[in-house]
């Protein structure tokens, strides 16, 4: 999956917490009220939409979506 | 494998109890507007039961054992075996359900003994009284399920607040040739021992001033040793890939697909959890059915519970086939098929 259609798929997600929306070069962490259940969220998608599992470790070695996007399509 | 099957034994009733007293997370002070919609978006949890000080797990069980007996109308000396599964019981000695034989009035030749799981609770709970009553052809059992999670959890942890209600659950079984066989596949791994845990209390860290003392572990997570931790995500990746792979095996081993089912009962652990379970099992929206937005995880007790609350008029009415997986805390977990004729189910206690 190319980076933008993973993108639209994030800001699905986000509608009402990010109406603004996102770019590859986002550092999720730095969005506002980023929290562990944003992190949720996105696992949740991941593991549905890829069957991949991300792990908190995971997601902790990771800044922007676009890493978040790597990580994901080279685990399919 | 942990898989097989018992037969001769089917579910008569099934009841429940909650405290009336209601708790909104939309009142929960330490979340701010909008952690407080995410929290719900995600958890599924609008509110809440919550025991006062002096109501414990084994008083709504009872309640939930008397609604059924009396309903039920038969002798109470019929009644062989009494399990009370729970992580909360009334007293680190002797066994709840022993004292629970007494009050409710059962023989003494009912044994009774207790079973410390909780999340997987009503599944391994189905599997021992039923291999037990198959076993030794016992005429009636009684499985008392439950847990009163609010009196550990701290108030001052966001994390795990406003996430647990309290109920407390009766199922009465008998002992009938011919009823469909109860397969179960039963699992866990205690490598995640320390996912969801109060750390003292027990032998490994008895109680010392320390307990007693709490500690802000991070922003809106404050709790002592002697409070519930629970480290969310972990849970997450643990449900998510052992609770679908495992109704896999399951459905190969009963020779059932899971679509043949009418319903598919998830412990109420976090409504994100389960939609992605029940996503990645392709399971349509409507045979999943959910307690938790009114009354939050309520441990072992959230799939009995949410048969009362939500599919009690389809259970006393008519013949319904459940596939049933619990899963959390141990870490432990199984899955268990239940089939339910026209069952005694009364409507929800308040105590």
């Amino acid at each position: 999956m190319e980076i933008q259609e993973f993108i639209k798929l994030l800001e699905t997600e986000f509608e009402e917490e990010y109406p603004d929306g996102v770019t590859p070069e986002t550092k999720f962490r730095e969005l506002e009220d980023w929290s562990s259940m944003q992190a949720l969220i996105v696992t949740a998608l991941i593991e549905v939409e890829f069957e991949v599992t991300m792990t908190a470790t995971d997601l902790s070695k990771l800044e922007t979506i676009r890493d978040l996007h790597e990580m994901v399509m080279s685990r399919i | 494998m942990s898989e097989f099957s018992i037969n001769n034994v089917c579910v008569l009733g099934v009841a429940a109890a909650v405290p009336k007293q209601v708790v909104y997370n939309n009142d929960y002070h330490l979340l701010s507007e909008n952690e407080k919609r995410l929290l719900i978006k995600t958890t599924g949890v609008e509110e809440k039961r919550a025991a006062p000080k002096g109501i414990t797990t084994s008083d709504l069980c009872f309640e939930s054992a008397i609604e059924l007996l009396n309903q039920h109308g038969r002798e109470r000396e019929e009644i062989g075996i009494i399990i009370f599964v729970s992580q909360s019981g009334d007293y680190y000695l002797p066994a709840t359900s022993i004292i629970l034989q007494d009050r409710l009035g059962l023989p003494k030749t009912c044994m009774a003994f207790d079973v410390g799981l909780g999340c997987s609770g009503y599944v391994y709970g189905l599997s021992i009284i039923s291999a037990m009553m198959s076993a030794s052809k016992i005429n009636k059992g009684l499985l008392l399920v439950g847990d009163v999670s609010t009196a550990t959890c701290s108030f001052e942890d966001k994390s795990t607040f406003p996430l647990f209600g309290d109920a407390g659950t009766a199922t009465l079984l008998e002992y009938k040739e011919d009823s469909s066989a109860m397969h179960f596949n039963l699992q866990n791994d205690g490598s995640g021992y320390d996912k969801i845990i109060i750390k003292d209390g027990g032998l490994r860290n008895l109680v010392s001033k320390e307990s007693l003392i709490k500690k802000t572990e991070a922003k809106g997570i404050t709790r002592s040793p002697l409070n519930v931790s629970l480290s969310g995500m972990d849970i997450f990746n643990f449900s998510v890939t052992e609770v679908p792979k495992t109704i896999r095996e399951f459905c190969a081993f009963s020779k059932k697909d899971i679509q043949e089912y009418d319903y598919l009962l998830l412990h109420q652990a976090n409504k994100l959890m389960n939609e992605t379970i029940r996503k990645k099992l392709k399971v349509s929206k409507d045979k999943v059915p959910y307690s938790i937005q009114k009354f939050g995880n309520t441990s072992s007790a959230s799939i009995p519970l949410t048969i009362v609350t939500e599919l009690r008029e389809v259970c006393s009415t008519s013949q319904v086939s459940m596939l049933l997986s619990g899963f959390g805390v141990g870490l432990s977990w199984g899955v268990c098929n239940l089939d339910l004729n026209k069952i005694i189910c009364p409507e929800l206690i308040e105590v």
